[in-house]
């Protein structure tokens, strides 16, 4: 013991050796906060990156260029008989010669490829929808075709030299003359959302891809809410704790960790090749999403139905009801707003999936919104991967914007389950 | 006449509910004691009529076509089938289905217009036998509900077994689904099987899936050796938790120990934001930037940086799974008591050797089972590594070349048209129930971690 003291006592807190000692005690815990610090700043910056790039790309294709045409339906070229077969090329070709006058045959076909390939469509569905337009001339703001908008944009670098140019200096020089006529604009861009896909990227829009998320995301809330909030009930209030209830709940936890792309393939097997189910159909997909989605629901929902107090079950039971009517007239609507929000939240996690539905063919070229969820369709996050795929310099930015209104989806749904959460839910 | 197959349902449902819920009513209203409340009587109509009717149309609807394509297939003259093999058969039925729907492409055959009209003439039929079938057994089961409304029958308790039963069913799709999954799996990884011997498939150096689809086209022999698939996944999840598990480990170490509660309240959720975002935009993200700033970074320091390097996709694969790590870290950090944390700091240890020596320590259960459920993560990670990496299966480990993954093999040969008869789909399948007994078994292994070793301090 002694020994021990003395040597005890020959520690000088004072020294210098000891207080180095210390100094570096202390430089280690700061280079460990240090080192903390740059993992987090090193996750916020890769955030930023991300949410900048997609807006930096994304925010130019929510304007579009057109420019503005007079259009002559010359009643020497369109029959009025047969409006909808009319040869509205050459009506564009001298809507164009007449904005170029001086111009050779040559150079006007370039001149019409400024316009959009989908200008005739649309100038072809204004006199069929009214015939009485014929002979006559109207102005219309037409769409241009994916190099222009580019080169409005100022994505064309007109110092590049001409050889590596998308447009060569003949063809800019037309633009600028549109431009300085004053017939260039670049409005909001309504066609995103309202145009179906289209392999022209200044016709692309989201529609069909809405529709069928849309589809989609009501069949699994159909089939997923239900089916999981009576899978919970039974569980948490209902289920003797024997072998099979176990069973079941393992079944559950391995579900939600099993790979998105292999309920992908389950669905392909099962309810394309087995059932005969139509391939590329929203109700398909929503089908896999439900399975998808229903690990996430049933732990929620037996989170919600094991918040709300005994006390609650044991007055209603105190009272003579029955174990379902206390379930179904107290537990449950006590729980609802808990289990609302991890419907809401497992709902965002299925709007964002993609894998599953590729393999199921939702990745389908349609230009066509789907009218029932039984037509073919793509969805949100496949319309992505797509365009993703497309080589038109036009398809990055609109890639950008999709993925910015999916993520708005997300946003919004999150924070209706924020909402949900804090308005409603009780703490006992 | 499907969407009036299911109004009849709603009304029957409704109408068998309100007519014994009546009945029941008046039986009270003459004086007698009611077993059950009036509503329970109703409510054991609606079911009874609900449940069955309702099981007998989705199961008409599932089978239908495939009844109405076989019949129709089946009827066809003996001749037009002969030699044809699979995709032959589709397309001839695709056709007769579309002339059936009223598209008509060119001068379609004889026997294909006849087909056609008998496709239409069976589904008109299958319409209206499934109308009947609903009337007559919604009306059927109506009718037995209500002649049991009685004083003395146990309304309550029979209405309550049938919703017992209908919870036990909704807890058994579980069930239905793993069964689905595994079946799906093992039935078409059998058939891969009869044709590439196992051998082959787990063994063999080569992946090579392009094979002829027909007997007179020049291709490769299609080798289906899964080594440098794997090979490439292990490459891409390796990089993932290169950046994924310091970052992680030490945001959670410098919030839990050293951030005020504020920053940790502003902080956490945002790491939260990286996990909700889908996939798909991880992937976009990868191609559209991260890919790009690798390849000048390659050009100027002159390494041998690949187009679509497999460092892209598991950059970008590492930033998903940040949170992932941060948030089991700080759980098991959480976890460990406060009385070992005091013990240390009064010893005189600094904060930073508290968390080093002690808790660290004692939170490394928690933290290995994490990283595992990461890496299962990474190995099924489909979109990120279906843009970002490659398609060409290399025997290499370098990570600055490109390698392709199991799931991007997969869906590669999954996308588009598929026939259920070529090596070239099923071995898709074959891949698949290799992903999915890997990452069960890592699953599997993190969770038996995580409980084996944590430490009991109770």
């Amino acid at each position: 013991m002694t020994d021990f003291r003395a040597e005890h006592r020959a520690i000088d807190w004072a020294s210098g050796e000891i207080g180095a000692r210390i100094r570096r005690r202390n430089r280690a815990q700061l280079r460990l906060r240090l080192v903390g610090m740059a993992a987090i700043g090193f996750a916020f910056a890769m955030l930023a990156t991300l949410v900048g790039s997609l807006l930096w790309t994304g925010t130019r294709a929510f304007r579009q260029t057109h420019v503005a045409i007079e259009v002559h339906y010359d009643a020497g070229i369109l029959n009025p008989d047969n409006l909808q077969r009319g040869n509205y090329r050459a009506i564009l070709g001298a809507t164009m010669q007449a904005l170029f006058p001086d111009l050779p045959d040559s150079a006007l076909r370039k001149a019409t490829a400024i316009l959009s390939n989908g200008a005739q469509f649309m100038v072809r569905d204004r006199i069929v929808a009214d015939p009485a337009l014929l002979g006559q001339r109207i102005s219309l703001r037409v769409p241009v075709s994916d190099p222009y908008d580019q080169l409005h944009k100022g994505l064309i670098d007109r110092e590049t030299p001409e050889e590596f140019r998308r447009l060569k200096d003949d063809e800019i020089a037309l633009w600028d003359r549109l431009e300085a006529a004053g017939a260039v604009s670049a409005p909001l861009n309504w066609g995103l959302i309202t145009n179906a896909d289209s392999r022209f990227p200044e016709l692309a829009g989201l529609r069909g891809a809405l529709m069928g998320s849309f589809w989609a995301l009501l069949t699994c809330f159909v089939l997923s809410f239900p089916i999981g909030i009576g899978a919970a009930i039974y569980l948490e209030e209902f289920a003797p704790k024997n072998r099979t209830s176990d069973f079941i709940e393992v079944n559950i936890n391995n579900l939600a960790a099993v790979p998105s792309v292999v309920f992908g393939l389950l669905g392909l097997a099962v309810f394309l090749n087995w059932l005969g189910l139509p391939r590329s159909a929203p109700f398909v997909g929503g089908m896999v999403l439900a399975l998808m989605t229903l690990p996430t629901i049933i732990i929620a929902t037996r989170a919600a139905l094991k918040a709300v107090p005994p006390s609650i079950r044991e007055a209603a039971l105190g009272l003579g009801a029955s174990r379902q009517q206390v379930v179904f007239h107290h537990v449950l609507p006590l729980a609802m707003p808990g289990i609302l929000t991890g419907t809401i939240i497992g709902l965002a996690q299925a709007l964002g999936e993609t894998a599953p539905l590729l393999l199921i063919g939702m990745n389908a070229f349609v230009t066509a919104a789907p009218g029932s969820p039984f037509d073919p369709s793509t969805a949100l996050p496949t319309q992505i991967f797509i365009w993703a795929d497309s080589p038109e310099r036009g398809f990055v930015s609109r890639t950008s914007a999709a993925i910015l209104v999916l993520l708005m989806f997300l946003v919004a749904m999150n924070a209706l389950a924020i909402y949900l959460r804090n308005r409603f839910e009780r703490k006992w | 006449m499907t969407t009036a197959a299911f109004m009849i349902l709603l009304a029957g449902t409704v109408g068998a509910y309100l007519l014994n819920r009546h009945a029941a009513e008046q039986i009270r209203n003459r004086g007698a004691r009611l077993h059950s409340l009036a509503g329970f009587h109703g409510l054991y109509g609606a079911l009874l009529v609900a449940v069955p009717t309702l099981v007998v149309v989705l199961v008409w609807l599932l089978v239908e076509g495939a009844v109405i394509d076989r019949l129709v297939m089946s009827g066809l003259p003996a001749a037009a089938l002969d030699g044809l093999g699979a995709g032959e058969r589709q397309l001839i039925l695709s056709e007769i289905t579309q002339l059936a729907g009223g598209r008509q492409f060119g001068q379609p055959q004889p026997w294909v217009l006849e087909a056609a009209a008998r496709m239409v003439r069976l589904r008109l039929a299958s319409d209206v036998l499934l109308v009947a079938t609903v009337l007559a057994l919604g009306g059927g089961m109506a009718v037995l509900a209500w002649r049991r409304v009685s004083p003395d029958f146990r309304a309550r308790q029979q209405a309550e077994r049938i919703v017992n039963g209908l919870m036990v069913f909704c807890s058994t799709i579980a069930i239905f689904t793993t069964v689905g999954i595994v079946a799906s799996l093992v039935f078409e990884t059998g058939r891969f099987l009869a044709m590439i011997p196992w051998t082959e498939f787990l063994l063999g150096t080569r992946w090579e899936p392009q094979m002829a689809i027909r007997a007179d086209q020049i291709a490769a022999q299609g080798s289906f050796g899964v080594i440098p698939v794997f090979l490439g996944t292990m490459v891409i999840t390796v990089v993932a938790l290169v950046v994924a598990v310091p970052v992680g480990l030490f945001s959670a170490i410098y919030l839990n120990e050293f951030a005020s509660p504020r920053t940790r309240r502003m902080v956490k959720p945002v790491l939260e934001i990286l996990a909700g975002v889908p996939t798909v935009v991880y992937g976009f993200f990868a191609v559209l930037t991260i890919a790009p700033a690798l390849r000048e970074f390659g050009a100027a320091t002159g390494l041998p940086i690949a187009p679509n390097t497999a460092l892209a996709a598991g950059l970008v694969m590492g930033v998903m799974l940040i949170p992932f790590i941060s948030s089991f870290t700080d759980d098991a950090l959480t976890a460990v008591p406060r009385s070992l944390r005091d013990g240390a700091l009064a010893l005189g240890a600094t904060r930073a050797e508290t968390v080093m020596n002690v808790l660290f320590p004692a939170a490394i259960p928690g933290i290995v089972g994490g990283i595992l459920l990461a890496v299962s993560r990474a190995v099924g990670e489909t979109m990120i590594v279906v843009m970002a990496a490659g398609l060409i299966a290399k025997l290499t480990l370098n990570p600055l070349d490109s390698v392709t993954t199991v799931t991007v093999q997969i869906v590669t040969l999954l996308i588009g048209d598929t026939a259920f008869d070529s090596p070239k789909t099923l071995a898709a399948f074959a891949l698949g129930m290799l992903l999915f007994v890997v990452t069960l078994a890592i699953n599997v292994l993190a969770l038996r971690i995580v409980r084996k070793y944590r430490e009991i301090y109770d």
